[in-house]
């Protein structure tokens, strides 16, 4: 009479009960449920849903604890303005602890506060309905806290998490069924319920806020937000590259998204098409706006130059991009279902991404709504390409009668 | 003149428990049952009584669409028991054997002699046309129509399938003599599919056109070959036969008596010896497994492990059954199951699932189901396994939400269940693949015939 055969006890008291699926999602956390296969194949291959969420959040760990060191290292660097660019990866200065409680001390309640409100909302809604608690939720709740400022309030969170669970998932009928990606729908209800508070050039670097104002204000400015006001910027490319700079928690150090994405690809579970050709599309948009600003078409005096002027390959190392595109475009629930079409839906998503960025200048991040954009055209590309199969098999059918 | 068919995409599932090649004679079973479940979409009109004496190929029902579509008894001996489930539907027909079998005399015949007429004919008389299925629907042949060619496999790709080099050796003559009737009933084509380096009896056979076929599961599914030889498409109608059933037309023909023994494999961990046996078709499972077989906590299944029926002891070999396969029930929790690392099962992918590391490494699966059943949300994981020019999540969702229209258009007709046990082994939302398509075909077949 272990652990085991209690909760077996516990589950058979339960079924049929309302309570039923809550119980079974931490049971089923535990432990591997007893379930043998009926009708059909007599045995399965190993992969689960649970097995496939947690593979994509082992791939995020890495950009959460880069994340907590780098607000503290962005907050001590605002401070006392001693940022030196070209900082090695491992260096000192930026893995130490000083740094991680501060971070921890911000990102911690993020990730407590978007897991805790998530999958309450996943919760209730499976006791309403009846069904099980779908696994969907454990990768949305770490991405949240990724993909937010670093000083974003906590109740704007939570309103924000409400918001996109329910609207942007449960009203579709849960996990499997939505059109948006419901961590970029969180995203987008707080940017676009808060814009005052969130396109700012404060939220980045915690801290900013408090003082702004006062003698010791700190800037919390975004690579993009100085490129869209045509600042000179203090980072090199090696700094974008690791990620020691200001931005969203995890999305900073593109080395760890690559690994991360790497490890995807590896495992079979996130689609290297959609990755591919969304760094394609980004790269074709860079390099066509860089023709641009050379040819002269577009003057220093514009808006738009300094960011069009980027080099187009520094697209990849700024902003939300790289995040973007590893974690959120690849979403098979939103994304292109067949493989043709995540060719064409990865490349859009990248060339719109940075055209958005460089029109954009209020709001310079542009993966978020082109990511969303190309969530809502995914069907439709899919629609086409399994016409293409359709009309083959037709053809077939005339060149026989004719 | 012979084609080659080479198979990419696909899956070889390697279960321990290989059947040796030995071959034991069962003796005969005192109870054998027909199920007329194991025969899809018939309805079945009893002719034999409960109490009534029949003789080996002598009909205990038909079907109801077509009276001329008898069903056999595989023994002589007297129908003991009509089970009947809800709604007084006919389950099994049990019949006990007499101790000396007495045969039906239907008359020695020379096919290279018969119309196409008297092919047909003789086949319904004698209880053989149940092995004729077609495609689409995957369901016995409906004789009105005109099969633009007929398709044989003799290539078996199945996890643990039965090795039909093996089985069917030295039964050229019997397969010979089916062969040329059968091709009487088609203006097409033979197509007989054999393993790229095998020594198949019926690769010498006349009036067939041979291929050569290679490449991971599903390359023995007839769907595939048919896929890659000649495309079923709207309107067109392609019948199938299986050779171990050719082997009992063959028979039929020569000697003019039904036969329903065949070569059954006794395959996967659960059997002490896993081995061939040579036993009639319905025969009592515990009767053919006999002393072989370690029943503790074992699921015993009347066919592989993708496709088959699941059987307690006391129950019968399906009618066009060919193995019988014993494996652990995995009723039991596992610690952490769902993230720990795994060595000892298969996976298509690499998410701390390690069976890439070993591909030639044979895994004693049990029936686990690995996870809870969910929507589906992974995408492109089923191509690759795969083979037909069909996108398979699109079916599926279409048969699942009954859009004739879609069904139909994305190639429903081309397809049986079977094709899509990989998908559904490997489906991380565990949905019931072959259940959504069986139920899509069904609707099909009502609604458009």
């Amino acid at each position: 009479m272990g652990l085991k055969q209690n909760l077996h006890n516990l589950k058979e008291k339960y079924k049929g009960t309302k309570m039923a699926p809550a119980f079974n999602a931490i049971h089923t956390f535990l432990y591997l449920p007893n379930e043998t296969t009926h009708g059909g194949t007599h045995i399965k291959a190993a992969d689960d849903l649970k097995r496939t969420m947690n593979t994509v959040i082992m791939a995020m760990v890495p950009c959460l604890i880069f994340g907590m060191f780098n607000a503290g290292f962005q907050h001590n660097v605002a401070v006392n303005g001693n940022f030196a660019s070209g900082m090695s990866f491992f260096s000192g200065d930026f893995w130490n602890f000083g740094n991680l409680l501060i971070g921890a001390a911000k990102i911690l309640p993020l990730v407590i506060i978007s897991y805790g409100v998530g999958l309450g909302v996943e919760f209730i809604f499976a006791i309403i309905k009846g069904h099980e608690v779908e696994e969907g939720y454990l990768v949305t709740g770490m991405l949240v806290p990724l993909i937010v400022p670093v000083d974003t309030p906590l109740w704007m969170l939570s309103v924000a998490v409400i918001f996109g669970v329910v609207i942007g998932k449960e009203v579709f009928g849960g996990t499997g069924m939505n059109i948006l990606n419901p961590a970029l729908t969180i995203r987008a209800f707080l940017f676009f319920a808060y814009p005052t508070w969130m396109s700012g050039d404060k939220v980045w670097v915690t801290g900013a806020v408090e003082t702004a104002g006062t003698a010791d204000a700190i800037s919390g400015e975004t690579v993009l937000g100085s490129l869209a006001q045509g600042k000179e910027i203090v980072y090199s490319a090696w700094d974008m590259f690791v990620g020691f700079i200001p931005g969203s928690v995890g999305e900073t150090s593109t080395l760890l998204i690559l690994l991360g994405g790497l490890f995807l690809i590896f495992s079979k579970i996130g689609s290297w098409r959609i990755m591919l050709s969304a760094t394609l599309g980004a790269l074709a948009m860079g390099l066509i706006f860089n023709q641009i600003a050379d040819a002269g078409i577009i003057t220093e005096s514009s808006k738009f130059y300094s960011l069009m002027n980027t080099p187009f390959w520094h697209h990849l190392l700024i902003g939300g991009f790289a995040f973007g595109a590893v974690y959120m475009a690849t979403d098979p629930v939103t994304a292109s279902q067949t493989n043709k079409g995540k060719w064409i839906y990865g490349f859009l998503i990248g060339f719109i991404s940075i055209m958005i960025r460089v029109f954009n200048p209020a709001y310079p991040e542009g993966v978020m709504l082109a990511i969303l954009l190309m969530n809502v055209f995914a069907p439709t590309i899919d629609h086409y390409v399994v016409q293409g199969n359709v009309k083959r098999r037709k053809k077939r059918l005339k060149a026989k009668t004719a | 003149m012979s084609k080659d068919i080479r198979i990419k995409k696909g899956l070889d599932i390697k279960l321990v428990g290989n059947a040796e090649k030995t071959t034991t004679k069962v003796s005969l079973s005192s109870v054998y049952a027909v199920k007329p479940e194991d025969f899809h979409g018939i309805t079945p009109k009893l002719i034999a009584k409960e109490g009534s004496e029949v003789k080996a190929g002598e009909a205990l029902f038909y079907s109801k669409s077509d009276e001329r579509i008898l069903f056999p008894s595989p023994v002589s001996g007297k129908v003991v028991e009509i089970i009947r489930g809800a709604r007084r539907k006919v389950l099994a027909m049990k019949i006990a054997a007499d101790s000396t079998q007495e045969y039906k005399d239907f008359g020695s015949k020379d096919a290279a002699k018969m119309s196409a007429e008297e092919v047909k004919n003789h086949l319904f008389a004698s209880g053989c046309w149940p092995f004729v299925k077609q495609r689409p629907y995957d369901v016995v042949a409906n004789p009105n129509q005109a099969p633009k060619a007929i398709f044989v496999s003799a290539y078996a790709s199945a996890p643990l399938a039965a090795d039909l080099d093996f089985t069917l050796a030295g039964k050229e003559a019997e397969l010979q003599a089916a062969i040329t009737a059968v091709s009487k009933l088609t203006n097409g084509k033979v197509h007989v599919s054999v393993g790229s380096n095998s020594n198949s009896p019926l690769s010498s056979l006349k009036g067939i056109e041979i291929h050569k076929v290679s490449g991971p599961h599903p390359s023995g599914n007839v769907s595939t070959q048919i896929a890659n030889i000649d495309p079923i498409n709207k309107g067109e109608v392609v019948w199938v036969i299986t050779p171990q059933d050719l082997v009992i037309i063959g028979e039929l023909l020569l000697t003019g008596k039904f036969n329903a023994r065949r070569m059954v494999a006794l395959t996967g961990s659960k059997f002490s010896k896993p081995q061939y046996v040579s036993a009639i078709a319905g025969a009592t499972i515990s009767d053919v497994t006999a002393s072989n077989l370690e029943n503790d906590n074992t699921r015993i299944i009347s066919g592989n492990v993708l496709s088959g029926k699941q059987v307690k002891e006391d129950e019968f070999l399906g009618y066009y059954d060919n193995q019988i396969t014993a494996i652990p029930e995995g009723d039991d929790y596992e610690l952490f199951g769902w993230t720990a690392p795994v060595f000892n099962k298969i996976s298509t992918t690499r998410a701390l699932t390690f069976s890439w590391l070993n591909p030639k490494k044979k895994y004693d699966l049990n029936t686990n189901t690995n996870g809870e059943h969910r929507a589906f949300v992974v995408t492109g994981s089923y191509e690759d396994v795969f083979p037909l020019d069909i996108y398979p999540m699109q079916l599926l969702k279409a048969c699942m939400y009954k859009d004739l229209d879609e069904m139909e258009a994305l190639g429903a007709y081309e397809i049986a269940p079977e094709d899509f046990a990989l998908t559904e082994f490997i489906c991380v939302s565990k949905q019931p693949h072959q259940k959504i398509i069986r139920e899509g075909l069904d609707l099909m077949r009502e609604e458009l015939g």
